[in-house]
Parts: structure tokens; C-alpha cells; sequence
């Protein structure tokens, strides 16, 4: 078993142990575990999804752009975010009156639901990442919830939308562009900010190793 | 950047899973178990070779969605008022307006988001789950890339809803001009969170069963 092949197949009939093996999550071929260099990738050898893509200082960058991203969040919500004029009438807004313009009556549920996917996902995650990893940033033993705060900031990111919201953004301008004179404000900016720093980081951000390295690191 | 991608012409029998080890893998962080244990060591995910119920709660998740698409469809996302007038939109008379004034490609974004997205989801979903156990002449990557497709893109039919809240938080001009959001809005949300739970809902190992037994 060469090294720097971690992702090949085992052929059937190996004698198994099942330390030291690593199953695909998607097609559940079994793999040896081995190092993987930083920068490197490693693919199932059936499915080709990427198991191990480990990065160079991660969880330092992953820290830095989670506080970064959660900075930006602030920013992105209390700063005016869209001003319009029309026929002589002044409106500006930011995200925090686009989350409560559907909080009358039926709408009340919408209005927490669009709040949740673009404010307190995002900045929960940020929160639970930084929780988990912070500590191991600086030599120490990753804190006693660390693995349940990962587990909770992946299974919620497909509902993290603050990217989608910054599209539907450009969409709602050209919808408004006939009816009044609309100009960007700086949350506008902070929230595009936002969304490139949070595709940097989840692509940094390789889960298996992370996992590994929680286990590793974990007080005995 | 370095790829290890360890492709080669040796059939899917010869390849070794977990399940036929006699193992358990976790869906999460990969680490390998013996048979019979719970909880994983490294991530403390619980442990179940297979999904059993995977299958029931996505058909259950997947009509939910398709019930609130249809509302979602009929009655207005947007109320939008100008000098006393209010205009009822639809999700597609949105579309056909912003067509109409020229905006070609923001209408084309609008059509794609509230109306192929969701569609082509609910086919591709249903496809998946009809055939989990006879592929036809579909290949495992083929079905593994629709459902990496479908994961991927379905959340991004949020765009519309997310739409209307900006429109109604921005356009409040008292006479001149009001928009608010329309009933479908939440009824158009709910079957996007219900279909994104309805692909979540499938063990993606299920797809790969198909070829362990009849691949020759
Ligand atoms: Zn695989
Ligand atoms: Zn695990």
C-alpha cells in the first residue's frame, strides 16, 4: 500500500481491523487511511467524492475567517442596505426591516423563518465553529462540546442562505429599477463580503481531517 | 493541487464496503466500526449501516413539498400597490412582467429559481426513490451526480422568497407605492424547506446498493 494512495479500493478478503479504515459516506467503499499531505486530495476510489483535502494551517484560517465572517454579519444587518427614492419619498432599509416586514400576523412565521436562514444560522455556525476549533489554534485540548457544536454547524449548513439572500438582492433592484431610483448601501457591500469569506472558509475546511484531529486531540 | 483520484476498470464487486466487511461506517467522519456499535468513536454520530426509514421520510417529505407547491403557484407572492391600484402577482405573472419590461435575463434567473428548480427536483427526487433499487441502465456516478445536483441546488429556489421580503421591506412609499408579500410567499418557502429535507432524507449508500449484487 504505497503511501500516498490513501483512497484505493481494498480489494475483498483483506484481514480487517476496523481502526486504521476509512468507509465512504456516500457509497461506503472502504479505504485505508494514511496521511494525506496538505494540499493534496483524496477520492473514493468508487465515487470519487472527496475524502480527505487537508489545507495548511486550517484550523488558524478557519478561525480567522469564522470571526471575520461574524464581524461583517453585524455590520451587513444594522447598516442600511438598500436606499430608494421615488416621486420626492425617501426609504432606506436594512436586512434587520427586510426580516420584519413579514412580521404582521399570518406572515410572523416567514418573517422568523427569513431571519433564521440569513442572521442567526449563519452567525450561530460561525460561533460554533470558532467554538470547537479555537482552542486547538492555540495547542490546547478541543473544549468538552466540541464534536457536538461540529456536528450541529454541518448539519445546518444547507440552511445558512446569507449567499442566496445577497442574489435575490440583485434580483429585487432590477424588479424596483422601473417603479424608483434605488442605491446600494454599505451592508450591501458587507454582506458580499460576508459571503466570499464564507466560501473561503468552507472550502478550507476539510471535515475528515477535522474529525480526526478533534479525536486526536481529545483529553484522555 | 495534488488530485489522488484512484480511478481504474476494476468492476464494483471487487471493491470492498463497509456493510460487506461486516463493518459499520459513519456517515459523517468516515471512521470504520465493528458491527453492533452505537455511537461513532470519533464524532459520536449513532451508527446504522443502512437507513431504514430513509426512504418513507423522503416520499413523506417530497408530497409535503409538491401539496405547498401548488398553492404556492395559484395565489399572489406579491400585493404591490401604486396610486391606490394594487397588482396581484403570481410567481410566474412575476416573471412574465419583469419578460415584458425587458429584463430578459433577471426574468430568466426568476423562472429558473421558482420554477425549473423546484420541478426538476421533484422529478429528479422521485426518480431516485422509485428506482433506488433497480437502476436500469443508469450508472452509480450518474445518480450519485443528480443527487449531488439536486442537494446542491435546491436551496437556491429561496432566491424568490427572499425576493418579496426585500421588495416589501424596501417599497413602502405610503401612496406612491406599497408592496407586500402575498400568501404564496409562505406557502412557497415551506415546499422548499420540505423538498430540501425530503433530499436530505436519502442515505446516498442506498444508491450505491444496487450495484453490489448484479454487477458483472
Ligand atoms: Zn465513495
Ligand atoms: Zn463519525
Amino acid at each position: 500500500m504505497p503511501q500516498d494512495r490513501p483512497s484505493r479500493g481494498l480489494p475483498e478478503g483483506a484481514a480487517l481491523q476496523p481502526e486504521g479504515l476509512v468507509a465512504c459516506p456516500v457509497c461506503d467503499a472502504l479505504h485505508r487511511e494514511a496521511d494525506v499531505p496538505p494540499g493534496a486530495q483524496a477520492r473514493c476510489h468508487r465515487c470519487h467524492t472527496v475524502l480527505f483535502a487537508p489545507h495548511l494551517n486550517a484550523m488558524t484560517r478557519i478561525v480567522m475567517l469564522a470571526a471575520t465572517a461574524a464581524i461583517l454579519m453585524v455590520a451587513a444587518v444594522f447598516f442600511p442596505f438598500l436606499e430608494i427614492d421615488a416621486s420626492g419619498l425617501h426609504s432606506r432599509s436594512s436586512v434587520f426591516d427586510a426580516i420584519m416586514a413579514f412580521s404582521r400576523g399570518i406572515m410572523l412565521p416567514l418573517s422568523v423563518a427569513v431571519a433564521a436562514l440569513i442572521v442567526v444560522l449563519p452567525l450561530v455556525r460561525f460561533g460554533a465553529i470558532a467554538y470547537a476549533l479555537t482552542p486547538m489554534v492555540f495547542g490546547y485540548p478541543p473544549p468538552r462540546h466540541a464534536a457536538a457544536a461540529m456536528r450541529w454547524a454541518e448539519d445546518s449548513q444547507p440552511w445558512a442562505m446569507a449567499e442566496i439572500f445577497v442574489v435575490g438582492v440583485a434580483v429585487a433592484l432590477v424588479k424596483v429599477a422601473g417603479l424608483a431610483h434605488v442605491t446600494l448601501g454599505p451592508a450591501f457591500w458587507a454582506f458580499v463580503a460576508l459571503v466570499l469569506v464564507t466560501v473561503l472558509k468552507d472550502n478550507i475546511m476539510c471535515k475528515f481531517t477535522i474529525w480526526k484531529t478533534l479525536e486526536e486531540r481529545r483529553p484522555s | 493541487m495534488q488530485v489522488h483520484d484512484m480511478e481504474n476498470a476494476r468492476r464494483t464487486q471487487t471493491l470492498l464496503t463497509a456493510r460487506r466487511a461486516g463493518l459499520l461506517g459513519c456517515r459523517r467522519c468516515g471512521a470504520v466500526h465493528a458491527a453492533g456499535t452505537a455511537g461513532c468513536r470519533r464524532c459520536g454520530s449513532a451508527l446504522a449501516s443502512r437507513d431504514a426509514t430513509s426512504l418513507q421520510r423522503v416520499w413523506a417529505w417530497w408530497l409535503a413539498g409538491l401539496l405547498a407547491y401548488i398553492p404556492a403557484n395559484i395565489y399572489p407572492m406579491l400585493l404591490t400597490s401604486t396610486f391606490g391600484n394594487t397588482l396581484e402577482n403570481t410567481i410566474i405573472g412575476g416573471a412574465i412582467e419583469l419578460f415584458q419590461h425587458g429584463s430578459y435575463f433577471v426574468a430568466g434567473v426568476v423562472i429558473f429559481a421558482s420554477v425549473m428548480i423546484p420541478i426538476g427536483k421533484f422529478i429528479a427526487i422521485g426518480y431516485l426513490a422509485l428506482t433506488i433499487d433497480h437502476p436500469g441502465t443508469a450508472r452509480g456516478l450518474e445518480r450519485q451526480h443528480l443527487y449531488e445536483v439536486v442537494e446542491f441546488i435546491g436551496r437556491w429556489s429561496m432566491i424568490d422568497v427572499f425576493v418579496v421580503a426585500i421588495l416589501a421591506a424596501l417599497v413602502q412609499l405610503d401612496f406612491v407605492a406599497t408592496i407586500n408579500p402575498g400568501i404564496a410567499a409562505v406557502c412557497f418557502a415551506l415546499s422548499v424547506a420540505f423538498t430540501m429535507i425530503s433530499a436530505q432524507s436519502f442515505d446516498p449508500k442506498s444508491l450505491w446498493d444496487a450495484y453490489e449484487a448484479d454487477d458483472t
